[in-house]
């Protein structure tokens, strides 16, 4: 046990590319943390898909002992946080767990979104902030001109920035210093009754159920009872350990130390995020505040193309559940598609990368509906209604009225690109709240319907800006509007995987936008497909797919049949990629691209 | 003796891989040697021939095709030896069609002649255009006067014979194809093999196609008004398809291609050859190898065959299907039948009512309209 004087607790706010993750394989690498022959880049993104993605979706912690230039020993507990929107409250729950933060900033790209998101964040946990400036190795690099945007934008002290190349390690003693020397100390009392924080868990297949713990007061040991005061579960513990950033056990965690214990917890569920541990005798008096729950925002159907893997996608999804109680699933069965499960996510990124841990992980093969947010619906009978999916839409004669979810975005843009920043978000039906700028680039805050955002708000918004703009959001409750569901009938049949709520006004432009859009998805058939958008009874918009004029091979002799054989079995193949509605087969990307807005 | 196979006939396929040069357009293999040593290939074709006859005997040839490559290059005397060959080892039909693809350039209509007198009773010449702007971008050897000129030796010197055009070529116009084509028809010819040009991807038009530097494609809709002109012109003059890109006076027709197209049995000689074979009630799929030197190595061996794999009931349907559809005549249901296969009723119902095929008690046949489709057509019929 490391006395409280000793230790040092922090995290890392960023923005995405910001190079947090280089920062910390940085630090981890200079003491010695992890031998330069384990080293491999982004060490604590676990998950091949943060790698490949370049994210961080789970906080990881990360144990790192340092010798000061005051030749005294030091132990800097790191936990290193998810920059995405989507992952926000991983980030704020993480932040309570420690003292202090470094705000990393590209000193070539300035703040961004989410650095001011992830900051805000961190000064409501009271941190201590340490500004570092990081790429300072680019010749692009302008540290002066950032250091007085961060003290312009966010209102910190920016004087003393540390400059750093985390590729190249400049800077990287400074930075190790001054997390001694300017983040505080945590307190805590070592002989008062247990009092420690579950900040995270999650399933690992050998040990099951692993807590994070911070302890706040008290000291944990190996064998002691301890009770999860907001379920008044109680567990034996089973083993404690801190990160290294691998489990290595110890003997006990005491006062402002972070580390790990199992216990014998079967699911992920069983352990609240922010409930207070303490010993199931001589606990303590009172509760840490704890977190809000996350909630989901984003709705769809996920269904495997195959019907006969729907048993198979019923296991994966409750094992991903064993380890991500964020995301929520219920049984869903569609006149097209037939069984699958309606799941709720964080947003777009967490249904992603969920859906892709399904298809890569586990093998199966989705069609993912169109997302939906969660309307409240009024009846005339003062009943509400929250409504996940579209095709559940309530007899609209018993509807009073329906309201949406509606958010708070803040989007940090060029100037060059503003124009097409507030066009993109009036075009989304965005209320204009603010507009400012710092140096060259404008802040802009909108009240947007989430509706608008959840699909491909972000793509479009990385596209007319080349990818200069940075965005962030957070729910900002429900409002009504007029709002009604569009249904879309290829070849005169509905299409419920392909419904969707949408603002009156917005109607027309959205279904001609959609059957043209399907009109290039759909592969023409040998009969001619009217492909129509309707809202109640009423056809809004239509397109007629032509038939297939020609498809045929010119030349085929004996020497052909072999091959032209093995293809029509491969496509036999190809042809699971497919759904089939009636007499028309619509492959299954065109579900999540017929809802993408190229205008 | 027995007449094989069932209703499918049975035929011998001779590949000749060697050309004088290699066209853009062709995925056939086929190669540019410097020398050939006809000797070797003949004691290696007769090897192959032998070891046939000794699994087949008593088989009724219908049809023996030399094709390639370029088998006018080939020593008549060398042809003559095969045909010979073949005639000892097994009976062959009174009115046996022998057929050999020519070239028609000067050097080849030379030896005409002497083809004929080895025997060969058909040819095929690969005229491709009436256009010398063309026929220098699809890489021919020859112009169009020597192409006319080929037709009219080709009717002096054989019974039957056919011709082959490419159309939907570069910068190719739909009154352009209509004026070529109209003139080919106007030498009242018996058969006539009319393609559209493919870009295949191993092809020096497919890399220059996949690089976009093969301009002036006619668009899928150009290429289908010409296929629909080009059907309109034949029927006219009297010269109906029997099959997607073959067409004919009605005793014209190509007997040999008929035997693919009706699932027939066919013996596969030289490189790359394959086969359709029914023994002992099992019907093997057998291929050789594509390389000219392994290819006669292994003849001169013994035996040529790359590999031979039994059809499964579901192969010999598809491939019945996928092969008969192609044919005016139609799909024989009742051998379908026989051999274990069945159309899902439902689809054909769909397909009937689209106007793409007519069915009567004995055959599926696709009409002239869903013979535009008819990949696709093959598709719904097969693939559940």
């Amino acid at each position: 046990m490391t006395d409280l004087a000793h230790i040092r607790n922090f995290s890392i706010v960023a923005h995405i590319d910001h190079g947090k993750s280089t920062l910390a394989d940085r630090l981890i690498q200079s003491t010695g943390t992890v031998a330069a022959r384990d080293m491999e880049a982004q060490l604590l993104d676990t998950m091949d898909i943060e790698r490949e993605r370049g994210i961080t979706i789970k906080a990881n912690t990360v144990r790192i002992e340092y010798e000061a230039r005051d030749g005294q020993q030091y132990v800097l507990n790191l936990i290193d946080t998810p920059g995405h929107v989507d992952f926000a409250y991983e980030v704020s729950r993480s932040m309570r767990a420690v003292e202090g933060s470094l705000l990393v900033v590209d000193s070539t790209q300035g703040v961004e979104a989410q650095t001011l998101a992830n900051v805000y964040q961190a000064l409501d946990a009271d941190h201590e902030i340490v500004p570092v400036l990081n790429k300072i190795d680019l010749p692009a690099s302008e540290p002066d001109r950032v250091a007085e945007q961060i003290e312009d934008v966010i209102g910190i002290d920016a004087s003393d920035a540390i400059h750093v190349s985390a590729k190249t390690g400049v800077g990287i003693p400074e930075v190790l210093e001054a997390i001694v020397a300017r983040l505080p100390a945590p307190s805590g009392e070592r002989d008062a009754p247990l009092k420690a924080m579950l900040v995270d868990s999650w399933y690992d297949a050998y040990l099951g159920v692993v807590v994070l713990v911070r302890v706040i007061d008290g000291v944990l040991k190996k064998g002691d009872r301890i009770r999860m005061m907001n379920t008044n579960a109680v567990y034996p513990v089973d083993r404690i350990g801190v990160f290294r950033p691998q489990m290595d056990p110890v003997t006990e965690l005491g006062p402002g130390e972070i580390g790990f214990l199992t216990a014998s917890i079967k699911r992920v569920a069983d352990t609240a995020v922010g409930d207070t541990i303490t010993h199931e005798k001589h606990g303590c008096a009172e509760a840490l505040p704890g977190f809000a729950p996350s909630q989901p925002v984003v709705f769809c159907g996920l269904f495997p193309v195959d019907s006969a893997e729907f048993e198979d996608l019923r296991d994966a999804i409750a094992k991903l559940s064993l380890n991500d109680a964020s995301f929520s699933t219920e049984m869903e069965t569609s006149a097209a598609l037939g069984f699958g499960f309606r799941c709720g996510f964080l947003g777009l990124l967490h249904l992603e990368v969920i859906r892709d841990r399904l298809e890569r992980e586990y093998g199966i093969d989705l069609i993912t509906t169109a997302p939906s947010v969660i309307y409240q619906i009024h009846m005339r009978n003062g009943q509400v209604i929250e409504m996940h999916n579209p095709a559940d839409m309530p007899d609209l004669t018993h509807v009073d009225h329906i309201e949406e979810p509606r958010i708070k975005a803040t989007i940090l843009v060029p100037d060059e690109f503003l124009g097409d920043v507030l066009r993109l978000c009036q075009d989304r039906r965005g209320l204009q709240i603010d507009l400012t700028y710092a140096g060259s680039r404008a802040m802009v805050v909108y009240d947007l319907p989430l509706n608008e955002v959840v699909f491909d708000f972000y793509d479009r918004l990385k596209s007319v800006t080349k990818g200069y703009a940075s965005f962030d959001y957070q729910m900002a409750g429900y409002r009504a509007d007029s709002l009604v569901k569009m249904q879309i009938l290829v070849n005169d049949e509905p299409v419920d995987a392909l419904s969707t709520m949408v603002h009156r006004d917005r109607a027309e432009v959205r279904g001609r936008a959609m059957v043209e859009k399907l009109k290039r998805l759909i592969p023409q058939h040998m009969f001619k497909i009217p492909i129509q958008a309707a809202i109640g009874g009423r056809i809004i918009a239509r397109e007629t797919l032509s038939a297939l004029r020609k498809d045929v091979t010119a030349k085929c002799y004996g020497g052909d049949a072999t091959r032209k054989r093995k293809l029509l079995d491969k496509q036999k193949k190809g042809k699971k990629k497919m759904r089939q509605f009636g007499k028309v087969e619509i492959p299954q990307s065109a579900f999540i691209s017929a809802l993408k807005m190229d205008d | 003796m027995r007449d094989d196979w069932q209703a499918g006939g049975f035929g011998i396929y001779v590949h000749w891989p060697f050309c004088q040069s290699k066209c853009p357009y062709c995925d056939f293999n086929s190669h540019v040697a410097a020398a050939v040593d006809q000797r070797a290939w003949a004691r290696a074709f007769v090897s192959e021939l032998r070891r046939y006859a000794r699994e087949t005997p008593q088989r009724i040839v219908n049809s023996i095709f030399f094709g390639g490559g370029t088998p006018s290059l080939m020593d008549p005397a060398l042809i003559e030896t095969l045909i010979a060959c073949i005639a000892e080892h097994w009976p062959l039909a009174r009115d046996v069609e022998i057929t050999l693809e020519a070239n028609p350039t000067s050097i080849e209509l030379g030896k005409f002649k002497d083809f004929r007198a080895a025997g060969v009773n058909r040819v095929s010449v690969g005229i491709q255009a009436l256009n010398d702007n063309d026929l220098r971008r699809l890489g021919r050897l020859h112009s169009t006067a020597e192409a006319l000129h080929a037709i009219e030796i080709a009717r002096a010197v054989f019974l039957r014979s056919s011709f082959d055009l490419i159309y939907a070529r570069q910068d190719q116009s739909l009154s352009a194809w209509e004026a070529e084509l109209s003139q080919a028809l106007a030498l009242d010819l018996d058969h006539l093999s009319v393609y559209q040009l493919t870009i295949e991807p191993d092809t020096a038009f497919g890399r220059l196609h996949q690089a976009h530097r093969l301009p002036g494609l006619p668009s899928d809709d150009l290429a289908a008004d010409m296929y629909q002109l080009t059907q309109d012109l034949c029927k006219s003059a009297n010269l109906p398809a029997y099959e997607v890109s073959n067409h004919a006076r009605p005793w014209a027709q190509a007997r040999h291609n008929l035997l693919y197209w009706r699932s027939g049995d066919y013996i596969g000689i030289g490189p790359g050859a394959h086969g359709r074979l029914t023994v002992d009630d099992t019907r093997y799929s057998i291929d050789t190898d594509l390389s000219p030197d392994i290819w006669l190595e292994k003849a001169t061996r013994g035996n040529a065959e790359h590999s031979r794999v039994p059809l499964d009931t579901a192969d010999r349907v598809t491939e019945f299907v996928m092969m008969g559809l192609r044919l005016s005549e139609g799909l024989d249901l009742l051998r379908l039948k026989q051999m274990g296969g069945a159309l899902i009723e439902e689809k054909v119902a769909n397909l009937v009512d689209l106007g793409l095929v007519t069915r009567s008690e004995s055959h599926l046949t696709v009409s002239a309209h869903g013979r535009m489709v008819l990949n696709s057509i093959t598709r719904e019929l097969l693939v559940d």
